[in-house]
């Protein structure tokens, strides 16, 4: 049988458009240092690595091999992980199961990414099929349109209700030091934005950023020695339905649906709005921030909206969504899921300063791909049965 | 170290990594049909009868592999759109694309899953779920995706 | 460690070109494969971890394309970027957390589709090494200089190495090149990197792979019997090759001395009865047994030399012909398993060595195998 596995520590950079001043090994070593000393642990007392970032990016290949001056790899077991935009959240899953699977104590989960260093357009493009999507691929934007036109046409939702949800994230991000955009901004600027790809504008969609994060996951067996307060992990699943890209409904994300359906029932969850404190969740553009709460179960379809509107989301909500300011407001997108994991971690564990949501028990990130790829991860301050 | 600090970068450089990507069987399939016969076809799967365009060999439900080749009239209605603002550098032409144009997912009479494409109307206000459109091809045709220039608008 | 075995597997040819497959046709065929040896459908298997990457495919989301070929749809699915063997290993600490009772683990690629001197240029830091054009056959040329000088290994010993492992795939229906050759013709081949001749280097080939892992309980619904997991380790070297002594492997030694640990293995020598391990290079056969502990450093060329390794010896080394007969990269160090597997079962036909128990799959990954993957597995 498994082992139970907490997070113990957790450690990012801060988020900006471009870290000139450090090289990608450096960048790694940042988060790592930091995730260390949140653990109060040495690199000594990791067992093994694993990491996660998105090749093309920044052009190296086998990164778990080029990481290891920074990422402590040297003489320890390590490999990679990569899915895609969800890298985070699989480096997080992968982490958890090489301490749930009994064979190591304390394993350190790196993500990162230096978008500054490459054309990640072009990269994200080239992840569609070569022959079928790519000659007419819209990118990572003219897909996430897609679905919001989808939805728009569906429930009659309109481009200020997906603006509530650029607002809301952004002033969160007033309260987190790493965040890379940290500016109130109203529905008229979002409206007024330039329009990048109908019906997302500037204003909806999350920037490119330079940054790195860390996560320490431990075993049963050493996690309260460690954190007085630690983020044990209740439940990880993922599925995906995206191969060729005329494939999936684009009106909801199913895979999305689907993941959270099995991970609810696996651990008894019958309505989440309640049982849940906190949420960090995985929205690459306001759109998705409408939508995808209602496969989370948070409101019936094409109600997402109303969530946001009744306050209900917000720092004094009943149900705080993106503490941090999410990724609408940092995106380093091998970290960006990862970063969703430690937020949670950093809820739980009782970190989080100006962000904390007093009292937060429970706690469900999300990670997301550019291929519908969806991740589902849930915490809790109490050690499972 | 009292000396100025100078942060350098460095480029990649111009080699590019080309590839030679095998089609495989269900893709030759449809392109030749796209190149030799202006036609578009999807496959279907034995069991669950889903017709996927474009095709490929497995059934992702049902997993099973899938032989009975499906043509389609080239006829359907937009699924969803969005009209693309902004240039960038398309990976496969190195060429930046000239906007506004219109992507659209395509869902063709017959087949359950769409194909996504251009469509020949750029105007966000007046594009709508449901339209009727039909496929163009090129004159000089190749075997590629491209063989379809973009789908027109049949229907006011 | 719980038992967790492997119960079903399945490997494509290797070629030097798949022209009519494209990725998801490879990984569907070996999938089907991997099912029907197990006796199992695609409903029995409760995850998949793939294995492949963005550089070789030329995509990005590597994993992407192959999700639907593999049963993925309803189910977690994570993707390993790296050797297969990793993957493999993976797909046992999934099984082991309990969550699972099955995984998949499929591994692909067609190195034919691009240039793999770009592609592995591209491991080499672009801030310094990059720029000298290193690729996977000059930095490996530079660790047999290394190992060669530190040792005084020969360019002989490495030569029987090849002769070896290619006259050894001639018993492998599914190797890419299997060749009669001689040491003479070895030495005489084409100098591609000195001290490297194309003779001593693994060719470049498409393939696919796959195995099922499966726990004890779901072993029993398996058709044949189960070949049990005894122990894994993996370590990784420092990455700029002037921070490492290319002689040396002591990640290898780190991974196999956890391997060996949790098997119970105190005489690998004398309790290991069958090797497949990842001979990209004839040099590389020799430095990894010595990380393995099967000889003194620098004494693999005199073991080699005395037939020990030879398939009708006392350990046999690479009976289906090794890495150097079929190199499908990120692929090979799955296929490892797989013959270490068919060994153990005694189905590995006209390569099968007699009366093994206990084999032993390797993997590296990485610049000049900067990182190894060991895998015990037996009855």
């Amino acid at each position: 049988m498994g082992k139970r596995v907490a997070i113990v520590g957790t450690g990012q950079t801060y988020m900006r458009s471009a870290r000139k001043d450090v090289n990608g090994q450096e960048l790694i070593n940042e988060a790592v240092t930091a995730a260390l000393a949140d653990a109060e642990l040495t690199m000594k007392d990791i067992d093994a690595v694993v990491i996660g970032n998105m090749d093309h990016f920044e052009g190296i290949n086998y990164v778990d091999s080029w990481s290891v001056d920074g990422s402590g790899g040297y003489l320890k077991p390590i490999f990679k992980v990569c899915t895609g935009g969800t890298t985070g959240t699989t480096v997080a899953m992968c982490g958890y199961y090489h301490v749930a699977s009994g064979l190591f104590d304390r394993v350190l989960a790196i993500g990162w990414e230096k978008n500054s260093e490459s054309d990640t357009t072009g990269a994200i493009i080239t992840a569609f099929d070569p022959v079928l999507d790519r000659p007419t691929f819209g990118g990572a934007v003219g897909g996430l349109a897609l679905t919001a036109q989808r939805y728009m046409h569906l429930y009659g939702a309109t481009e200020e209700d997906a603006a509530l949800v650029a607002v809301r994230d952004r002033k969160h991000a007033l309260n987190n030091p790493y965040a890379h955009l940290r500016l109130e901004i109203t529905v008229e600027d979002v409206m007024k934005s330039p329009m990048i790809s109908y019906p997302i504008k500037y204003l909806d969609m999350c920037p490119r950023t330079d940054g790195a994060c860390a996560v320490v996951f431990a075993s049963e067996d050493v996690a309260e020695k460690i954190a007085p307060q630690p983020a044990w992990v209740l439940g990880v699943v993922n599925r995906h339905n995206w191969t060729i890209t005329g494939d999936p409904d684009l009106g909801s994300l199913e895979s999305m649906a689907e993941a959270a359906a099995v991970l609810y029932q696996k651990l008894g969850i019958k309505e989440p709005l309640k049982e849940f404190d906190v949420m960090e969740l995985y929205f690459p553009s306001s759109w998705a921030g409408l939508m995808w709460p209602e496969d989370l179960g948070l409101a019936k379809r094409g109600e997402g909206a109303r969530l946001i509107r009744e306050g209900i989301t917000g720092m004094d909500g009943e149900l705080p969504i993106n503490p941090s300011g999410g990724v609408t407001s940092s995106n380093p997108i091998g970290a960006t899921a990862l970063l969703r994991v430690a937020e949670c971690a950093i809820q739980i564990m009782g970190k989080g300063g100006q962000r904390q949501v007093q009292g937060a028990k429970t706690a469900l990130a999300t990670g997301f791909g550019g291929c519908s790829w969806s991740d589902v991860m849930i915490f809790g301050a109490k050690k499972p049965s | 170290m009292a000396e100025k600090k100078e942060l350098l970068t460095v480029q990649s450089g111009e080699a590019e990594q080309p590839f030679n990507w095998a089609m495989g069987r269900y893709v030759s399939k449809f392109m030749t049909e796209l190149r030799d016969n202006k036609r578009i076809v999807g496959v279907r799967c034995p069991q669950c009868k889903k017709v996927y365009v474009p095709p490929r060999q497995v059934c992702a439900d049902c997993f099973l592999p899938m032989e009975e080749i499906v043509p389609l009239s080239g006829q359907g209605s937009i699924y969803c759109f969005t009209v693309l603002s902004f240039g960038f550098v398309d990976p496969d032409t190195g060429k930046q694309r000239p906007v506004p144009y219109t992507w659209a997912f395509i869902k063709l009479e017959g087949a359950d899953t769409c194909l996504p494409h251009f469509v020949d109307l750029a105007d966000p206000k007046k594009l709508k779920v449901g339209m009727r459109v039909e496929a163009v091809f090129e004159e000089q045709r190749r075997g590629h995706l491209l063989d379809i220039k973009h789908f027109k608008v049949i229907e006011g | 460690m719980d038992k967790v075995a492997i119960v079903g597997v399945g490997q494509t040819k290797y070629e030097r070109r798949k022209k009519d497959d494209s990725f998801a046709e490879m990984v569907y065929e070996v999938t089907v494969k991997a099912l029907e040896d197990a006796g199992l459908t695609v409903k029995d298997i409760e995850n998949v971890v793939s294995v492949s990457n963005d550089f070789w495919d030329g995509r990005t989301i590597s994993s992407m394309a192959i999700q639907d070929a593999c049963g993925s749809r309803h189910k977690d699915i994570s993707t390993v970027e790296g050797d297969g063997l990793f993957g493999a290993l993976y797909g046992l600490m999934r099984v082991l957390s309990g969550s699972f009772g099955t995984t998949l683990v499929v591994a692909h690629n067609k190195p034919s589709e691009s240039r793999m001197p770009l592609i592995t240029n591209g491991m080499f830091d672009p801030l310094y090494a990059r720029a000298l054009g290193l690729d996977s056959i000059s930095s490996s040329a530079l660790q047999a200089r290394a190992y060669m000088d530190a040792f005084g290994i020969t360019a002989e010993q490495c030569a029987r190495v090849s002769v070896k492992n290619h006259g050894n795939a001639r018993r492998n229906p599914l190797a890419h090149l299997p060749l009669e050759i001689t040491v003479e013709d070895v030495l005489k081949s084409r100098p591609l990197s000195d001290p490297l001749k194309l003779l001593d280097v693994s060719p470049i080939s498409d393939g696919a792979a796959a195995v099922i892992v499966a726990n004890e309980k779901s072993a029993v619904k398996a058709k044949k019997k189960p070949v049990w997991i005894k122990g894994v380790g993996h370590c990784s070297d420092a990455y700029h090759l002037g921070d490492r002594d290319l002689a040396r492997s002591p990640a290898l030694v780190a991974a196999s001395r956890k391997a060996y640990a949790m098997a119970g293995i105190k005489d690998p020598a004398v309790e290991i009865d069958v090797v497949e391990l990842y001979d990209a290079f004839s040099y590389m056969e020799l430095m990894w047994l010595e990380g393995l502990g099967f000889c003194a450093e620098g004494g693999a060329g005199a073991l080699t030399e005395r037939g020990v390794t030879a398939l009708g010896g006392d350990l046999p080394v690479n009976p289906s012909g090794g890495v150097l007969s079929a190199h499908a990269v990120l692929v090979a160090g799955l296929a490892r398993l797989i013959e270490a597997v068919l060994q153990v079962r005694g189905e590995a036909g006209e390569h099968q060595v007699s009366g093994c128990r206990t084999a032993l799959a390797h993997g590296i990954n990485g610049p000049c195998g900067q990182g190894h993957c060991v895998m015990i597995v037996g009855e």
